[in-house]
C-alpha cells in the first residue's frame, strides 16, 4: 500500500505542475536545432548555440533548442519547432539544407536561418550564414608549416561538404604559401585540393574515429593535425593530450577550442575561429527590430566573422617573426593583396 | 563444447521469455504496462539526480504527453516513426517465435532502404501503381536475402545467428558508405555520401498534407496495419506459422514431429529480413526521400525492443510500436518545451525493456497488481 501512496502522490505532484507550468513566455523566442554532434561538442554546434545564449542574456528573450541525433532527425526536428512558439528559427549545418528549404517554403510567413548554407535563388524567409574559414585556415597552415618539426602537417575532415573542405582547402595553401615563401617542401596529408579528396570519418560524432585518424596522420609523420569533424576532433586531442605536444599538436576549428575544451586546452596550437555565435545574435537582432530579410550573410577576416584564436599555451613557443608574418598576411588578405587559394 | 550448449541454453531461456507459449495474461499485458510506468517514474528520478528541478520535470512529461498525442501533428508523428519500428518489429517477432534470436534488423533496414532507393530514383516515368510497390518490394527482397545469409549460416553450419546477424549489421554500413559513393548512385553535384531523390511515382503519398503540410504521416500506415494482419494470419493461422512456433518452442520435438528445421530456420529468417526490409524501404520511399550514412537511425535496435515489449505477438508489436513512436515523437517535444535532454528518452525505454525482462522485480513492486504472488510463477 506504501507504493500505491506513493505512486499517487507522484500523479497529485504531476498534476499540480500540468497547470502551474504552461505560464513562462518571453516576448520573443529563438529556436536552433543543432546538427548530429550534440550541443555541447566544444565547437560547431556548441558556437551557434552560445548566439542564441548571449542573446538570451543580453537581450532577455527565450532560447530553445532542440538536438539532432541523426541525420534523419532533421525534418521530424523542425517539424515539432513550427507549432508557431519560435520567432525565428536557426538550423546549424549544411546538412539540414533541404530540410529548411522544404520546411521554409511551407511556412512563408516563419522566418529561418541556416549555418553553412546559401540558397540560390534566395529563398525569401531564409537567411544563410557562410563563412569564408578558408581564410582563417590559411594563417593556421601557415603557421603550422612554420611550426611543424617534422616537415608534415594532417588535416581530416568529418563528411566531404564544402563547409568542411573550406577549412582544408585554406590549410593547404597556407602551407603552399609558407613554402613557396621560405623554398620549403612542407607536406599536407589528408586532403588534395586539386583531387578535391582525402581523408573523411563520415560522421561527426565518433570520438574513437577521431583517435585512429590522428594516430594514422601521426604515424605518416604529421606532428600538427587539424581535424574538422566538430567532437570528433575531441578524439584527436585526446591522442595529442597523451603523446605530448612536441610529439603531436592540435589546430582546433569552429570555437577556440583552448576555451571550450578545458581538459585538454594545452594541445591546441590554435584555433581557427568561425564566429557563428555572433552571426547567429547579429540574426537574432535582426528579427527582432524587424529587418530581418532573407538572403546570405557571409563572415571574413574583415568582418571578424573568421579569425585565428590566440596561442595560448604556445604563446612563447611560436617565434616573433612567425606571428609578425601572419599579422602581415592577415591584412593583406583583408586588404586583397593576398589571394587565398590555388 | 559446454560453452556452446550453456550459451544456447541462455538464448533459449531468452526466447522463452521473448516468447512465451501460453498466453499469460498477466506477463503479455499487465508486466509491460507497470514497466512502463515504473519506468517513468524511475526516469523522473533520474532527472531529479541530474540536477534538474521538480517543476521542470513536470513540465517535461507534460510535454511528452503533449508532443506525442496532444494534436494533430503530435499523432502524425508518433505514428510516422511507430510505423518502421512496427514493421521491423514484425520481422523480429517472427524471428523470436522461431526461434531465432536475429539482432540483424538494422543491416536488413539498410540493405532494404539501399534496394528501394535504387528502384526508386533509376526507373523514372513508371506510373505510381507500379513503381512504389515495385521499390517496396525491392526493399522487402533485399532485406530478406540478406538475412537468409544468416539463416542460412545457421542451417548449413551451425553459425549462431547472433554473431552472424551482427556481423552482417556491420558489413551493411560500409556497403552503405561504398555504394553512396558510387556515381550512378550519388546525387549529382555532391561529394558528400548522399544518394540521388527518389522520384514522386516511387514515393509513398502524405496523406494529411492538405490539412497542413507539416504534417509527415504517409501510406506506409496502411503497410503497417496489412504487415500486423499478414503476421498474425502467417503465424497462428497457417502450416508453415506452426512449424515456426513449434521449432521455437522445442525444436527436438519439432524434428521428430518431422518439421524439416533448416528449411523453417532458412524462411523464418528470411521473412523475418523481408519485414525489415520493408521497413527501410518505408522510411526511403515515405520520410527521408533518398539514403545518407546512417538513414536506419537505429530503428533495427530499438525494434528488437518493441519485440520484446510486445511479447514477440503481432498485436503485442503494434502497441509497442506505437509506444515506442510516442516516445521519440514526445520526446522532441520534451527537450524543446523544458529543455530535458532527449538521451532520456532512451533511458526510458531501456528502463522499460530491463523491467519487461525482470516480470518478477515488476511483481515484487506492485503486488497488489497480480492475481499470483510473486515467486510463485513456474
Amino acid at each position: 500500500m506504501i507504493h500505491t501512496s506513493r505512486l499517487l502522490g507522484g500523479v497529485a505532484v504531476a498534476t499540480a505542475l500540468l497547470f502551474g507550468s504552461i505560464s513562462s513566455a518571453a516576448a520573443f523566442t529563438a529556436c536552433q536545432v543543432t546538427d548530429t554532434g550534440g550541443i555541447d561538442d566544444a565547437g560547431f554546434n556548441q558556437t551557434a548555440w552560445k548566439g542564441v545564449e548571449d542573446a538570451m542574456k543580453e537581450k532577455g528573450i527565450d532560447g530553445r533548442f532542440l538536438e539532432s541525433q541523426a541525420e534523419t532527425d532533421y525534418e521530424a526536428n523542425l517539424n515539432s519547432l513550427l507549432g508557431g512558439d519560435c520567432d525565428i528559427i536557426i538550423t546549424v549545418g549544411f546538412l539540414m539544407g533541404d530540410a529548411t528549404k522544404a520546411a521554409a517554403e511551407a511556412n512563408p510567413d516563419q522566418k529561418f536561418s541556416i549555418v553553412d548554407f546559401a540558397y540560390d535563388p534566395v529563398i525569401p524567409n531564409v537567411l544563410g550564414q557562410v563563412f569564408a574559414t578558408d581564410q582563417g585556415a590559411f594563417l593556421a597552415g601557415y603557421l603550422a608549416a612554420g611550426m611543424t618539426k617534422t616537415g608534415t602537417v594532417g588535416t581530416f575532415g568529418g563528411i566531404n561538404i564544402p563547409p568542411v573542405t573550406i577549412f582544408m582547402n585554406g590549410l593547404a595553401y597556407g602551407v603552399a604559401y609558407y613554402n613557396e615563401k621560405h623554398g620549403t617542401d612542407v607536406k599536407v596529408l589528408g586532403w588534395d585540393p586539386e583531387a578535391k579528396d582525402g581523408l573523411f570519418t563520415n560522421n561527426f560524432e565518433s570520438l574513437d574515429d577521431g583517435r585512429t585518424f590522428a594516430q594514422n596522420l601521426y604515424d605518416e609523420g604529421a606532428d600538427i593535425v587539424m581535424p574538422v569533424a566538430g567532437p570528433v576532433g575531441l578524439g584527436s586531442a585526446a591522442l595529442a593530450a597523451e603523446l605530448g605536444t612536441d610529439k603531436l599538436k592540435i589546430i582546433g576549428v569552429d570555437a577556440d577550442q583552448y576555451q571550450t575544451d578545458t581538459e585538454k586546452q594545452n594541445v591546441y596550437l590554435t584555433s581557427v575561429l568561425k564566429r557563428m555565435d555572433s552571426t547567429v545574435q547579429a540574426v537574432i537582432q535582426q528579427a527582432m527590430d524587424g529587418t530581418f530579410k532573407g538572403g546570405v550573410t557571409v563572415g571574413t577576416l574583415a568582418n571578424d566573422g573568421v579569425g585565428l584564436a590566440p596561442y595560448h599555451a604556445f604563446e612563447d613557443a611560436v617565434p616573433a617573426e612567425l606571428k609578425d608574418e601572419i599579422e602581415k598576411i592577415k591584412a593583406g588578405i583583408i586588404d586583397g593583396s593576398i589571394k587565398v587559394g590555388g | 563444447m559446454s560453452d556452446t550448449t550453456s550459451q544456447s541454453s541462455l538464448t533459449e531461456k531468452l526466447l522463452q521469455r521473448a516468447a512465451p507459449g501460453r498466453a499469460e495474461f498477466e506477463d503479455l499485458v499487465v508486466v509491460p504496462i507497470f514497466a512502463v510506468i515504473v519506468a517513468l517514474i524511475v526516469g523522473a528520478f533520474i532527472m531529479l539526480a541530474t540536477a534538474v528541478d521538480i517543476t521542470t520535470i513536470g513540465r517535461s512529461y507534460v510535454a511528452l504527453l503533449q508532443g506525442s498525442l496532444g494534436s494533430l501533428n503530435a499523432v502524425s508523428e508518433t505514428l510516422t516513426a511507430a510505423i518502421p519500428l512496427v514493421l521491423a518489429g514484425l520481422g523480429l517477432a517472427l524471428g523470436f517465435r522461431a526461434g531465432l534470436f536475429n539482432i540483424g534488423a538494422e543491416g536488413q533496414v539498410v540493405v532494404g532502404g539501399i534496394a528501394a532507393v535504387i528502384v526508386g530514383f533509376s526507373m523514372p516515368g513508371l506510373p505510381w501503381i507500379i513503381h512504389m510497390p515495385l521499390a517496396l518490394l525491392a526493399g522487402a527482397v533485399a532485406g530478406g536475402l540478406y538475412a537468409s545469409i544468416a539463416g542460412y549460416l545457421r542451417a548449413a553450419t551451425g553459425a549462431h545467428e547472433v554473431i552472424s546477424t551482427i556481423m552482417l549489421n556491420l558489413i551493411s554500413y560500409r556497403l552503405l558508405d561504398y555504394m553512396l559513393g558510387l556515381s550512378w548512385m550519388q546525387r549529382p553535384g555532391r561529394s558528400d555520401p548522399v544518394s540521388k531523390s527518389v522520384v514522386s511515382s516511387a514515393e509513398l503519398p502524405r496523406l494529411l498534407t492538405d490539412i497542413d503540410p507539416n504534417l509527415r504521416l504517409h501510406a506506409g500506415i496502411f503497410l503497417m496495419i496489412a504487415a500486423v494482419i499478414v503476421v498474425y494470419w502467417l503465424l497462428f493461422k497457417t502450416k508453415t506459422g506452426f512449424e515456426f512456433r513449434a521449432s521455437g518452442e522445442n525444436p527436438y520435438a519439432a524434428r521428430y514431429a518431422g518439421i524439416r528445421a533448416s528449411l523453417i530456420i532458412v524462411l523464418a529468417m528470411g521473412t523475418a529480413g523481408a519485414l525489415a526490409g520493408l521497413a527501410g524501404a518505408n522510411q526511403v520511399l515515405g520520410v527521408l526521400d533518398r539514403t545518407t550514412p546512417g538513414f536506419s537511425a537505429g530503428i533495427g535496435f530499438n525494434a528488437i525492443s518493441v519485440a520484446l515489449l510486445g511479447r514477440s505477438h503481432p498485436i503485442g508489436v503494434l502497441f509497442a510500436g506505437l509506444l515506442f513512436g510516442a516516445l521519440e515523437a514526445g520526446g522532441r517535444q520534451m527537450q524543446v518545451d523544458a529543455g530535458v535532454s532527449i538521451d532520456l528518452i532512451g533511458i526510458i525505454q531501456s528502463l522499460i525493456i530491463v523491467f519487461i525482462a525482470a516480470p518478477l522485480l515488476v511483481r515484487a513492486i506492485f503486488p497488489w497488481g497480480f492475481a499470483r504472488p510473486a515467486g510463485r510463477r513456474e
